[in-house]
């Protein structure tokens, strides 16, 4: 039997996984990636407790949170093209007008 | 105001007395090009002159006991304090009106003359009609604090018209001198003026009108009115030269000859013996500050005549006899005499008035030459400014039946009478001084041989008519207004009995032979002053240039005491060494260290805290990871 525990380890395991791709990663398309994996996370973890709980309102939330993620997608990814363009690089490191 | 006096007349005549020559400078300030040299001189002269014409009027209203006032606005109300822009005529403000626009109308008229080769003529006579609405505007408010903007509007003008041939550097440094040193002046003045509001306030008057101050002198403390007395004494010594800063008028001759006539010996200068007498009351209260006012002024006196025995620029020894007849009308005032000061003041406007602008007519006849050594014998060339310069140099050394002679008499007659014997000795040396300077002037100016250049003398030619006339007026001035207040034993004195309203009945101490007595020991003096004058320098064959031998005392007199060298070496030069030290330490050091610090600091601590601003996403992502898990442990850290 698969316990609601298990359910959150796991989706704490795959957060924790988008998280430090987010701030390791060296490509933008990866990151990307990152953030969706933490989406999706988060995803789990409301199914988890809405099935645990007998209630419809996380699945609501999710179907939310991936229309959202459609979007941000799309945003994205046009963003990288763009970013792409001007510079023939995705690498966040070398984007740092914005400082000192 | 609830008017009480019942013989206070409205009349709103008055305002156009100061009006119209201020009305004169603006057209002329606006207009003055336009309008030509001569248009706007003319202009200007007939403004003063309408004045003249309206103030005589007022004058001839004028009821023996009555004050006209005119109420133009309210021009500060603040609480129960409240200040009026109203204009005030009674006798004493009557007397001074006709000198001022009197006087000032025959100098307008010879300025015509004397300044119609200069460039700046229209200037000139913006400043002169300005300066003319600033005197009207001190003599005929009815408060201290529009007595005290006329004050310090004068001192504006003074110090323009002392500097009016900016060119030349040393002018613009003599009105620099003017207006500093009577700023120190007027500094005791305005905190006098500040005290007596606190004081009144404080009892529940508020009030600087001078008919309700004189009503209400009472409630002040004895020692407070000596404190205020004082004060404003101080102001007095600025704008009417007395020691110890006085220095200001020998430098003011730096300005045109008829500016000299009409601010720094007729009208201007007499504004602070004008103050003491409008304040009459409060200084009659206060007897310590009229003993110092006694001393100051004959010590003033002694001092001024001194030091004009050898000057030898014809205007110095006319600024320092202004000063020294400044001095008699403060010891005067010091007497409690203020109807005798007021009265030398009047005949004195005269009498110097005169005496300057023949000066001028001999200045302008010579190209701007100044130094009597180089003049002599110029009565054959220019009989009407000579026998005018006699007239009025008789009326300054006290001979008898000429103006000077009534008003110092009555001036040294009543420091006798009040039993002040070492003052009224200074006094008497003083007018044998006077006699003495004055001839050595006429001598070394008018007889002789002509000590000119040869340019000089081949152009000597009288002035013309417009300025002529203004001395022949004055001259006859010099002689008759002293008749006004003769003593008791020739005619009696009308002056006195016009004054009464204002200052009190008179009283006279000792007896008519005690003062007969008096009168030849002056004359005495005067006849000595001008024999020794005669001797030294009208006898042919002396040397007009250097006839006394140049023992210690002369060069002391001739350096004026190193009065200025004392002061620059006290007063100019510790502060030049202080400002020095502020401009080159404290200003770079100090104040832009302050500010550059301040700047640098900031700028220290953001290099420290900038580092963190790396522009990498990623790193702000990690803070807020860091403040997430941070946030995170607390919640968690509260919930067990």
């Amino acid at each position: 039997m698969i316990a609601l525990h298990h359910y959150l380890i796991l989706s704490a395991v795959i957060f924790a996984i988008g998280v430090i791709g987010v701030l390791v990663r060296r490509n933008l398309i990866v990151i990307l990636m990152s953030i969706e994996l933490m989406l999706n996370a988060v995803n789990l973890t409301f199914i988890a407790f809405s099935r645990y709980l007998g209630s419809t309102d996380g699945q609501v939330v999710v179907f939310f949170v991936m229309a959202v993620a459609a979007a941000e997608a799309v945003i994205g990814l046009a963003i990288i093209i763009s970013v792409y363009r001007h510079r023939q690089s995705l690498d966040p490191q070398e984007m740092q007008l914005l400082k000192w | 105001m609830v008017e009480t006096t019942q013989n206070l007349v409205q009349s709103d005549l008055l305002r156009w007395i100061p009006l119209i020559p201020l009305l004169g400078s603006v057209v002329n300030l606006f207009f003055g090009r336009a309008l030509g040299k001569q248009t706007a001189g003319a202009l200007a002269s007939a403004a003063v002159g309408a004045s003249f014409a309206l103030a005589f009027y007022i004058f001839w209203q004028l009821p023996a006991t009555g004050i006209f006032r005119d109420l133009v606005y309210t021009w500060i109300q603040s609480g129960s304090f409240q200040v009026n822009l109203s204009f005030q005529v009674d006798a004493l403000t009557a007397v001074m009106l006709l000198v001022v626009t009197g006087i000032g109308f025959l100098i307008h008229l010879y300025s015509l003359g004397y300044m119609g080769h200069d460039d700046g003529m229209v200037r000139f006579f913006i400043y002169l009609n300005l300066f003319i609405f600033f005197m009207l505007l001190l003599v005929m408010g009815d408060n201290l604090l529009l007595l005290f903007v006329g004050w310090e509007g004068v001192g504006l003008c003074s110090y323009l018209l002392i500097g009016f041939w900016y060119h030349d550097h040393n002018n613009t440094i003599a009105g620099n001198k003017a207006f500093v040193v009577n700023r120190i002046g007027d500094l005791g003045f305005i905190i006098g003026i500040l005290v007596l509001v606190a004081e009144l306030g404080r009892q529940g008057i508020w009030t600087l009108d001078f008919v309700e101050l004189q009503k209400q002198v009472k409630l002040l403390q004895p020692g407070t009115i000596t404190l205020i007395t004082f004060l404003l004494f101080i102001g007095a010594t600025g704008k009417s030269a007395q020691l110890p800063l006085f220095v200001w008028l020998p430098d003011a001759m730096a300005g045109p000859t008829p500016v000299s006539a009409l601010i720094h010996a007729a009208t201007m200068v007499t504004a602070g013996v004008y103050m003491t007498a409008r304040l009459h009351f409060l200084f009659a209260l206060a007897p310590a500050t009229l003993a110092l006012i006694a001393v100051i002024g004959a010590a003033t006196a002694f001092f001024a005549a001194t030091i004009a025995l050898t000057q030898n620029d014809i205007k110095k020894v006319l600024a320092y006899s202004t000063v020294s007849q400044l001095g008699y009308m403060f010891l005067a005032v010091g007497m409690g005499a203020f109807g005798a000061a007021i009265f030398h003041v009047f005949t004195h406007a005269f009498f110097k008035a005169c005496l300057f602008l023949g000066s001028g007519s001999v200045i302008h006849a010579l190209g701007g030459e100044q130094d009597m050594r180089k003049m002599g014998g110029l009565k054959a060339h220019m009989p009407k400014t000579y026998w005018t310069y006699v007239v009025a140099t008789l009326a300054i050394a006290g001979v008898p039946f000429t103006a000077g002679f009534f008003s110092k008499d009555l001036i040294l007659w009543q420091t006798l009478s009040h039993g002040a014997t070492l003052l009224w000795a200074l006094g008497l040396v003083t007018a044998g001084m006077t006699a003495f300077y004055m001839f050595r002037q006429l001598f070394m100016v008018f007889h002789g041989e002509c000590r000119a250049g040869e340019h000089a003398k081949a152009h000597l030619h009288e002035s013309p008519a417009v300025m002529t006339w203004p001395l022949i007026v004055l001259a006859f001035g010099s002689i008759f207004t002293g008749w006004l207040g003769a003593p008791e034993y020739l005619w009696g004195s009308r002056w006195d009995h016009w004054l009464e309203p204002i200052f009190g009945t008179q009283v006279h101490h000792g007896s008519v032979n005690t003062e007969l007595l008096a009168t030849f020991l002056t004359l005495a003096v005067v006849t000595v002053g001008i024999y020794l004058a005669y001797l030294m320098y009208g006898k042919p064959g002396t040397q007009p240039a250097g006839a006394a031998s140049h023992g210690i005392f002369y060069d002391i007199s001739l350096n004026k005491y190193y009065v200025d060298e004392v002061y620059d070496y006290i007063f100019v030069r510790p502060f030049t060494a202080v400002s020095k030290f502020f401009a080159s330490v404290v200003d770079p050091w100090v104040i832009d260290g302050v500010v550059n610090g301040v700047a640098a600091t900031a700028r220290g601590f953001s290099t420290i805290w900038r580092g963190l601003q790396t522009g990498n996403v990623q790193h702000y992502a990690a803070m807020f990871l860091v403040g997430v898990l941070a946030l995170l442990a607390y919640y968690l850290g509260q919930l067990s």
